[in-house]
């Protein structure tokens, strides 16, 4: 990817509410060049969406996350293809990853309580017929995610005015 | 007290009874026993620290201070807005996990110098050996107190291109210097001319304190800028101190060191330092090069005053160097992206602001306001709750200028460039 869209990304992954003026300005460019760029990667899907990053712990209403290991047998012609396109595609299953070494699938699942998640393992993740294992992991807290860190801290110690 | 201690805090209840018990009254010089203390402390004080004036920087900080308000909006700032690179803080914490709480060489850790040197070479083509010609220093600052300490006799004139970075005058009358400013402005970008400075030069000139890329104005100094400064600095016999704290905060093009340009290698001691562009302000880490034998002098006057920098900030400073480029790199880029939004915010708002090529500051000029940098600088942060620092603190030519750091957010440098916009059409 040419290096003017890599930079129109670093910026929006900042804050994508930036308008495609100020991404213009700040990057020296014409406002339709940056708009022509964007189009480009909305169409191309790699700028998929703009969504705001949420810290959930904040949330009252807590969610259970937890990450599973999944081992598979790979069907021939296929590989894991149809099993992790059978697994993202329930609405609890936040993210699906290849792996390399002991297991096959990492699946991040989101739940209400400890009990629905639970049962999503025992009642759709196991009984899919090439699932041979699964071992469950319980995610307690979120310090960092895709880069964002979700710990609280006052990140401005400058004395306001400084020669 | 009537024994001659010159200042209750000074002196001392044991040091005035060692004296007395030392001295028979009869021995005691007539004029000893005659002074008595004086009524006002500020007597006690020598002329040079009583007479230099208090930064006008700091005056404005603590009437932003004094407002205590939280939505105030501070573009004062002159450092970055980027915490030192956590591999940086991580080197210094584990020099101390493993002890290294000691003195370091006066000069500095070897190893620092030597990647100093190398540095310099491979980013601004200068050449100085790391055993004689570096010398690490407390910040910038302590690069720039030393040389002049080392150059200037009382009397001697040093010439200060302006408006700039507040404390050069002052040190220089500090030690009796004579300093001399020369005004630079908007109009050449605020580059120094070679007609400006012929017409400053006196026989009893000395030092030309350069500063490029230039604090307050952002101003920058190629090397075709330069040259006809470096054959005026030749023809009159001038040392160059030369402070290149921003040299890697530089957007049109590289910096140009002006160490490097011919014959000015000897002339020049060039005064750098870790603070803006590895984000290192707290640390206090900088340095200085040029001949040995300037260096040496420079080297003596700071074992005698400081010893050597601290151990630890040298140790993140090395980091700094060796793995730190790509770090450097990335703010700079983010610096000069938010450079090109200020301007053009301050020109929509109808304010003219020369294209600053250089630091982290923009320079509009307020003059078409009618009011008085301080003025404007006073109400803007009354009225409009946005902390900028008024241009006529950096010396002649600041004034109708205000200085307004762009190491903050976008986000912040949006609400700020929004609330001066509204405070200007409110004024007119």
């Amino acid at each position: 990817m040419d290096e003017f869209k890599l930079k129109i990304l670093d910026l929006l992954k900042e804050d994508a509410r930036l308008s495609p003026s100020t991404i213009a300005t700040m990057l020296g460019a014409e406002e339709e060049a940056v708009r022509a760029a964007v189009a480009d990667m909305e169409r191309d899907h790699v700028i998929v969406k703009y969504a705001a990053a949420v810290n959930w712990g904040k949330v009252d209403d807590e969610k259970v996350t937890a990450l599973i290991e999944v081992e598979c047998t790979p069907e021939r012609g296929h590989g894991f293809e149809n099993i992790a396109e059978r697994i993202y595609l329930y609405p609890e299953v936040k993210s699906v990853y290849l792996m390399s070494g002991a297991y096959d699938l990492l699946v991040e699942i989101e739940g209400k309580n400890l009990k629905e998640v639970a049962s999503f393992v025992s009642n759709k993740l196991s009984t899919i017929d090439s699932v041979i294992s699964t071992k469950t992991f319980f995610i307690l807290k979120k310090y960092k995610q895709d880069g964002i860190i979700f710990e609280e801290f006052e990140d401005d110690h400058r004395l306001p005015v400084t020669p | 007290m009537t024994t001659g201690c010159r200042s209750p805090r000074d002196a001392g209840e044991l040091n005035c009874k060692g004296t007395m018990t030392m001295i028979k009254e009869e021995e005691i010089p007539s004029s000893a026993v005659a002074r008595k203390p004086r009524s006002d402390m500020k007597s006690y004080l020598s002329a040079g620290a009583r007479d230099i004036p208090p930064s006008g920087i700091r005056r404005f900080f603590d009437m932003v201070s004094e407002s205590r308000d939280g939505d105030v909006i501070s573009l004062g700032v002159g450092e970055p807005d980027f915490v030192t690179p956590w591999r940086f803080r991580d080197a210094a914490v584990h020099s101390l996990e493993q002890g290294r709480t000691q003195y370091t060489a006066n000069a500095g850790l070897p190893e620092l110098r030597e990647a100093i040197a190398d540095y310099l070479h491979g980013r601004f083509k200068l050449d100085y050996d790391p055993g004689h010609e570096v010398l690490v220093t407390i910040g910038g600052s302590e690069g720039i107190d030393l040389a002049l300490r080392a150059l200037v006799e009382p009397g001697d004139e040093v010439l200060i291109p302006v408006p700039t970075y507040v404390p050069y005058k002052p040190i220089t009358s500090l030690i009796g210097g004579v300093p001399v400013e020369i005004e630079t402005f908007a109009k050449d970008s605020f580059k120094l001319t070679e007609e400006s400075l012929r017409a400053a030069i006196t026989p009893k000139s000395k030092v030309l304190i350069f500063c490029y890329p230039s604090n307050p104005t952002g101003g920058i100094m190629t090397y075709e800028d330069m040259l006809p400064i470096a054959k005026v600095v030749q023809e009159h016999d001038l040392i160059v101190i030369s402070d290149e704290i921003y040299a890697e905060l530089t957007y049109s093009g590289r910096h140009v060191s002006f160490a490097s340009l011919p014959g000015m290698r000897d002339r020049t001691i060039l005064v750098s330092g870790f603070s803006k562009a590895f984000a290192m302000t707290g640390w206090r880490m900088g340095y200085a090069c040029g001949h040995r034998e300037l260096i040496g002098a420079m080297l003596k006057i700071h074992q005698y005053t400081v010893m050597c920098a601290p151990i630890m900030g040298q140790v993140a400073a090395l980091e700094a160097l060796k793995n730190g480029m790509d770090e450097m790199r990335r703010m700079v880029e983010s610096y000069n992206q938010r450079r090109r939004l200020v301007v053009q915010g301050f020109r929509d708002i109808g304010l003219p602001c020369h294209e600053p090529q250089g630091a982290f500051y923009a320079f509009p000029s307020i003059a078409g306001t009618g009011l008085s940098s301080e003025e404007f600088a006073q109400r803007l942060l009354q009225e409009a709750k946005v902390a900028a620092v008024p241009g006529h603190v950096f010396g002649k030519g600041g004034e109708g200028f205000l200085r307004c750091s762009y190491a903050t957010s976008v986000a912040q440098l949006t609400e700020a460039l929004d609330r001066i916009g509204k405070f200007i059409s409110k004024l007119r």
